[in-house]
C-alpha cells in the first residue's frame, strides 16, 4: 500500500475521488504519524484526533452517497493556532489565551471545513506571531524536521514543520513579515503570502492589521494553489478584503507545468536582496537557480529597490504600533486567563495589569512597549508617520521594478535554519532575519517561498522567494510551478525526499494505525 | 455631595465673561450596530446583542454600517457642515472595561463632517449662531453597573457588571467651536442649542432622540474669562447632562461656582465633572488635560470612507425642512398664540399635533387633546405622550366628539380604552357602550321615573321654579351612567313636566 502521508494533497485528492482510499484512512495515517513523531517535532499544540476521524467519516459517507465534493474534500489540514476555531483551543501561542475556545470559526477555517477538508489540530507559533523561530511560543518551540536542534522558522514554524515532517499535507499559516515564507524556506516546504486583502483575516488573531495575511503552507506549489482557491476571495466580514473576482490559482499552477513556461519571463533580481551578506550556501543556490532559469529561457534582469534598506526600520514601527493596540483587548474581562495581583486591591486596572504581566511573554511585551511609544503624542510623526512614508516609498520601488519585470526573486531568508538560542538574546539579529520577506508585506504584494536546494555547508533547505504585483497571485503560481518543475527535474527528486526519517518505524496507513 | 460656594449670577457676569462649548453625542437608530451585524436595540438580557466583533474577541473585525454613514452625512448636512471627500476612522486607545477592544473606533483628524453652523433663537428672540467644528462617527461603549457601592458609582462598589449590548452602537459626536458672547443668556444658549440638535436629529429620523434614554447626551464645557482680559480661563467639562433643563442648570451652576472660586483667588482645575440631577450641582470627576494621550492612529482594519459628491447631493435632497422654519410655518398655519405653540413645542408634541391635524382634526382640538388629556395620562404612566397613542386615533376621537357621539367626559374614557389597547375609538365606544344616549324614548322613560319619585320637584317646576329641574336631571344622568347629553335631558324634563300638567 502507498505511504499515504508522503502523498501530495493533489494525489490524495485523486485517490479519494476514485475511492481507492477513504478519508478515514488518510486521516488516521496522518494522526498516527503525529502520534509517533510529534513528541520530537512539537508542531502541534492541539490534536483533534476524534473530531478529525469523525469529520473524515462524514466526508466518506457523503462521497458514498454521491455528493459532489470539492477537490480537497477528505484531505487533512493543520491549522495555525492564530486562527479562531470553535471546536479547538485557539491560543496564538500565548499563555494569556490558554485553553480559550472561541465561539466562532475564522472565515478561512469555515471555508476549509465547507470544502470538506479535515482539520487535524492547531499548530505551534511564536506568541501572537511575533518571532522567526517559534522559540517565543509560550508552549515550547517546534523543532525543524531536518535537524531537531534547529528552529523551524517562525512565526509559523508549527505549520511548516507539520507539512515538512509529513504530519499533514496542507496547513494554514499567517504572514505579517514572513511568517509563512521564512518557515517554508528553512523546512524545505512551500508557503504563499497572498496579496493583502486576497484572503479574509476575519478570525485571524491580529498581530498587525495592515500587514497580516493568511495563506497556504504545503509541500508543492500546486497544493498551495488548490488550498488558495479554497480560502481566497471576498469576505464581507473583513473590510479590507478585496472584492475582485480571482482566477483559479490551481489552473494558473497547471499552466506553469507546460513546456516552455519559463521562456521569455522577465525575472527581476533585486540588487538589495541579492545575497550580499547572506550565508554563502544560500547565495550559491540562488545564483545556481538564476542560471537554471536563464538556461530555461527566462530573462534575468537586475533591478534596484533603494528604499528596501529602510523596510525593517519601518516595519518595526508599524507592526508594534498596530500590535500594541490590537493586543489591548487581552485584559481578562471577557476571555482568556485572569490573574489577580499578589497583593493589594482587586481593581479592574490592577487585575488587567497582573493578567497582562503574567500572560504575555517577553517579545510581546517588548513590542507593546515599542508600539505604545511610537504612537505617543509628540513621537507619532517622527515614528509612525515616517514609517508610513517609507512604506509608500517601498510600494513605489515595487511599482518601478514591476514596470520592468514580471516577477521579482530573492532568497527567502538570509540563512538556513539556525540553532535554538542563537538569536534569542539579540532581537536585532532575529529581526534582520526577515529582511527579505518584509517588503512584500509593507507593499501588500503576494510572495511565495519554494525550495531551491540544500546549502552545501550545512545540508539544510534554502528557499527561493518569488514576488508578483498586487492581485497577480496567479502569476506566482504559474511561475512557481514552472520553477519547481525545473528544479526537481534537475535534482531528479523532490527536496523533502532528502529529509531524514523521523519516525522510529516507517509509517504505513493501516486500519489499526498503531506503531 | 457638598454644594460648592456660589457667586450671585448677576455678580458673576459683572466680573466674568462665560465661554461655552458643547459636545453632543447622538445615538443613531440604525437597525444594526456601527461595526457589526448585531441588533441596535435594548431590553433583552445582558450581552445578548453581541458577537466576536463588538465583544472585542480575538480575531473579530469591524465592518462599517452604510446606513450609519448615510445618517451621519445627513446630520452633517443639516448642521450646515461640509462633508469630507475622504474620511477615516481612527483608534482612540485607552483601557476601560466597558470598551471591549480597549480602544474606541472614532474619527480623529479626518471627520466625516466639519465647518457647520446652527442658528438658534432664544426666548427673547435673540438669534445666536453656533459654529460647529465637526461631527464625527464613533462606536458607543458598553454599560457598567457598579454593585455594592452606595451611590451606584464605582467608588466603594464590590464589583461591576458589564453589558456590551450598547457596545458598538453608532454615535455621532457633534463638537462646537467656542461660543463667546453668550453673556447672561449662556445657560439658555446651552439648553436651546441641545434642543435644536435634538429637533434636527428627530426631524431627520436618524435618532430616537430621547434624552431620558440617552439617545442624545451632552457634555458642557464652561470657562470664565475675567472682564477686560483676552486670555481664556481653564474649562471644566460637565459630562452626560441628560435633559434640556439640566443643561441650562449645569451651565449656570458652573458659571456661579467658577466665579466664586476665581474671585476668591482660587484656580479652576481642568477636569470632567459629574452632574447631579437631584441636587442640581456638579462634582469633580477625573482630571483632564489637553495632553491626554489616546495614541490615535488610523484604524487599519477599515478602509477610508469616501462618499461621492453625487451621493452627498442625493442625501442633501432628502433633508427635511429645517426645524426653525418648520415651526414658523406651522404656527402660522395653525393660528396658535405664542404660548399655545410653545406649550406644544416644549411638550415635544409638534409631530403628534401635526399628524393629528393632517388626519382631519381642527388645530385647536388637536392641541387641546395632546397637551391636555394625553399629556396627563403620559405623565401618570411616566412615558412620552407621543408613545402613548397614535395621532390617527386621537383624530378619530376628536371626530366622535365633534359628531356629538361622545361628550368630552366620555371621550376621556374612550381614550383610556384606546391606550389600554382595546381598539380604535369607535371600537372602544362599542365595546364599553359609551356612546351618548340620543334615544329620547329611553331618556323620557328615565325622566318619568325620576319625576314620579320626586313629586315635590315636579310641583316646584310647575310652580315656575325651573332651577329645581337640576335634581331630576342629575338623577337621569346617573341612571344613564353619564351617557346622555345633559342639555337634551333638561329640555325633555321641562317638556315632560309641562305635558304632565
Amino acid at each position: 500500500m502507498t505511504n499515504l502521508i508522503k502523498l501530495s494533497a493533489a494525489d490524495l485528492s485523486g485517490l479519494l475521488a476514485d475511492r481507492s482510499v477513504s478519508s478515514v484512512e488518510v486521516t488516521r495515517a496522518h494522526l498516527d504519524h503525529i502520534a509517533a513523531i510529534d513528541t520530537d517535532v512539537h508542531a502541534f499544540l492541539h490534536v483533534a484526533r476524534d473530531a478529525a476521524l469523525a469529520t473524515a467519516a462524514r466526508i466518506d459517507a457523503r462521497r458514498a452517497a454521491g455528493d459532489v465534493l470539492g477537490p480537497l474534500a477528505g484531505v487533512p489540514i493543520a491549522i495555525k493556532d492564530v486562527l479562531a476555531t470553535q471546536d479547538m483551543p485557539s491560543t496564538a501561542g500565548s499563555k494569556i489565551l490558554e485553553g480559550w475556545i472561541p465561539p466562532y470559526d475564522a472565515t478561512v477555517v469555515r471555508r476549509v471545513r465547507d470544502a470538506g477538508l479535515i482539520p487535524l489540530g492547531k499548530t505551534n507559533m511564536d506568541e501572537f506571531a511575533m518571532g522567526s523561530s517559534t522559540e517565543f511560543s509560550a508552549y515550547g518551540p517546534t523543532h525543524n524536521p531536518w535537524d531537531l536542534d534547529r528552529i523551524p522558522g517562525g512565526s509559523g514554524g508549527g505549520s511548516a514543520a507539520a507539512v515538512s515532517s509529513f504530519e499533514a499535507p496542507l496547513a494554514l499559516g499567517s504572514d505579517t513579515g514572513g511568517s509563512i515564507r521564512q518557515p517554508a524556506a528553512v523546512t524545505g516546504s512551500v508557503g504563499v503570502k497572498p496579496t493583502y486583502g486576497g484572503v479574509s483575516r476575519y478570525g485571524s488573531i491580529a498581530l498587525a492589521s495592515s500587514l497580516d495575511q493568511v495563506g497556504p503552507v504545503t509541500r508543492t506549489v500546486y497544493d498551495a494553489a488548490l488550498l488558495h482557491d479554497v480560502i481566497g476571495g471576498h469576505d464581507p466580514l473583513d473590510s479590507t478584503s478585496l472584492t475582485d473576482s480571482w482566477p483559479s490559482m490551481a489552473a494558473a499552477a497547471r499552466a506553469g507545468l507546460a513546456d516552455g513556461a519559463l521562456k521569455g519571463v522577465r525575472v527581476g533580481v533585486i540588487k538589495e536582496l541579492a545575497g550580499e551578506g547572506f550565508q554563502p550556501g544560500v547565495k550559491q543556490r540562488f545564483e545556481e537557480t538564476l542560471a537554471l532559469l536563464a538556461k530555461a529561457g527566462a530573462e534575468i534582469v537586475q533591478v534596484s529597490a533603494p528604499n528596501f534598506e529602510y523596510a525593517i526600520a519601518a516595519y518595526y514601527l508599524i507592526l508594534p504600533a498596530e500590535a500594541s493596540s490590537n493586543l489591548a483587548r487581552f485584559d481578562s474581562v471577557r476571555f482568556g486567563i485572569r490573574v489577580n495581583p499578589a497583593e493589594g486591591p482587586l481593581t479592574s486596572e490592577r487585575v488587567m495589569a497582573a493578567t497582562r504581566d503574567a500572560g504575555f511573554g517577553p517579545e510581546v511585551k517588548r513590542r507593546i512597549i515599542l508600539g505604545t511609544y511610537a504612537l505617543s503624542a509628540g513621537y507619532y510623526d517622527a515614528y509612525y508617520g515616517s514609517a508610513q512614508k517609507v512604506r509608500t516609498l517601498i510600494q513605489r520601488d515595487f511599482d518601478a521594478a514591476f514596470a520592468q519585470v514580471d516577477v521579482l526573486v530573492s532568497p527567502s531568508a538570509p540563512t538556513t535554519a539556525f540553532k535554538f538560542g542563537e538569536k534569542m538574546t539579540d532581537p536585532m539579529a532575529m529581526y534582520l532575519n526577515d529582511v527579505t520577506t518584509i517588503p512584500a508585506n509593507l507593499a501588500g504584494v503576494p510572495g511565495m517561498s519554494l525550495p531551491m536546494g540544500l546549502a552545501p555547508e550545512d545540508g539544510l533547505p534554502v528557499g527561493l522567494q518569488i514576488m508578483a504585483p498586487a492581485k497577480l497571485d496567479a502569476r506566482l503560481y504559474t511561475f512557481g510551478a514552472a520553477v519547481e518543475r525545473l528544479l526537481e527535474a534537475t535534482w531528479g527528486h523532490t527536496l523533502l525526499s532528502q529529509a531524514p526519517e523521523l519516525a522510529p518505524t516507517e509509517m504505513f496507513a493501516s486500519e489499526e494505525g498503531v506503531v | 455631595m457638598k454644594k460648592a460656594e456660589l457667586m450671585d449670577y448677576d455678580k458673576a457676569l459683572e466680573l466674568f465673561e462665560p465661554v461655552l462649548g458643547f459636545e453632543v453625542h447622538v445615538e443613531l437608530n440604525t437597525k444594526t450596530k456601527m461595526f457589526c451585524g448585531c441588533a441596535n436595540e435594548f431590553g433583552q438580557g445582558a450581552n445578548t446583542n453581541t458577537c466576536p466583533t463588538c465583544l472585542g474577541l480575538p480575531g473579530g473585525l469591524p465592518q462599517v454600517n452604510a446606513k450609519a454613514i448615510e445618517s451621519s452625512i445627513r446630520l452633517g448636512l443639516a448642521l450646515g457642515c461640509e462633508i469630507a471627500e475622504y474620511s477615516r476612522f481612527a483608534r482612540k486607545n485607552y483601557f476601560y472595561p466597558d470598551t471591549a477592544k480597549n480602544f474606541q473606533t472614532s474619527q480623529y483628524d479626518e471627520p466625516i463632517a466639519f465647518n457647520g453652523q446652527l442658528t438658534i433663537e432664544l426666548e427673547s428672540g435673540r438669534l445666536v449662531t453656533v459654529d460647529i467644528e465637526r461631527a464625527h462617527m464613533e462606536d458607543d461603549a458598553g454599560k457598567l453597573t457598579h454593585v455594592g457601592g452606595a451611590t451606584g458609582r464605582i467608588q466603594g462598589a464590590d464589583y461591576s457588571l458589564v453589558d456590551y449590548n450598547r457596545g458598538g452602537v453608532p454615535l455621532v459626536e457633534i463638537v462646537t467651536q467656542m461660543i463667546e458672547g453668550g453673556e447672561a443668556d449662556s445657560p439658555e444658549i446651552g439648553r436651546t442649542y441641545v434642543a435644536a440638535i435634538r429637533e434636527i436629529v428627530k426631524g431627520l429620523g436618524v435618532s430616537n432622540a430621547r434624552m431620558e434614554e440617552g439617545n442624545v447626551r451632552c457634555d458642557a464645557n464652561v470657562s470664565l474669562r475675567p472682564r477686560g482680559s483676552n486670555i481664556l480661563g481653564t474649562r471644566t467639562e460637565t459630562k452626560n447632562v441628560n435633559s434640556l433643563r439640566s443643561v441650562e442648570r449645569a451651565v449656570r451652576y458652573e458659571i456661579q461656582r467658577q466665579a466664586a472660586l476665581l474671585a476668591a483667588g482660587g484656580t479652576i482645575t481642568q477636569e470632567t465633572r459629574h452632574w447631579h440631577e437631584d441636587t442640581g450641582i456638579t462634582s469633580a470627576g477625573r482630571p483632564k488635560s489637553d495632553a491626554d494621550d489616546y495614541r490615535y492612529f488610523p484604524e487599519p482594519d477599515l478602509v477610508p470612507v469616501a462618499p461621492s459628491r453625487e451621493w452627498v447631493e442625493e442625501l442633501r435632497a432628502t433633508l427635511p425642512e429645517p426645524p426653525a422654519a418648520r415651526r414658523k410655518r406651522l404656527q402660522a398655519n395653525w393660528g396658535f398664540a405664542n404660548l399655545e405653540f410653545q406649550d406644544v413645542v416644549n411638550s415635544d408634541l409638534l409631530d403628534a399635533v401635526e399628524a393629528t391635524i393632517a388626519a382631519g382634526s381642527a388645530a385647536q382640538a388637536a392641541r387641546k387633546w395632546w397637551t391636555g388629556e394625553v399629556a396627563r395620562l403620559a405623565n401618570v404612566a411616566g412615558v412620552a405622550a407621543d408613545s402613548l397613542v397614535h395621532p390617527v386615533q386621537v383624530a378619530a376621537l376628536i371626530e366622535l366628539v365633534v359628531a356629538g357621539t361622545l361628550t368630552d367626559r366620555l371621550a376621556r374614557q374612550v381614550l383610556e380604552g384606546v391606550i389600554a389597547g382595546e381598539g380604535t375609538p369607535l371600537e372602544v365606544v362599542e365595546l364599553r357602550g359609551l356612546a351618548v344616549v340620543s334615544d329620547d324614548g329611553a331618556l323620557i322613560a328615565a325622566i318619568d321615573e325620576a319625576l314620579a319619585a320626586q313629586p315635590d320637584v315636579l310641583a316646584k317646576i310647575r310652580d315656575g321654579k325651573v332651577q329645581a329641574a337640576g335634581a331630576v336631571i342629575g338623577a337621569v344622568m346617573k341612571a344613564m351612567r353619564g351617557q346622555a347629553d345633559a342639555a337634551r335631558v333638561r329640555e325633555l324634563v321641562l317638556e315632560r313636566a309641562g305635558t304632565a300638567e
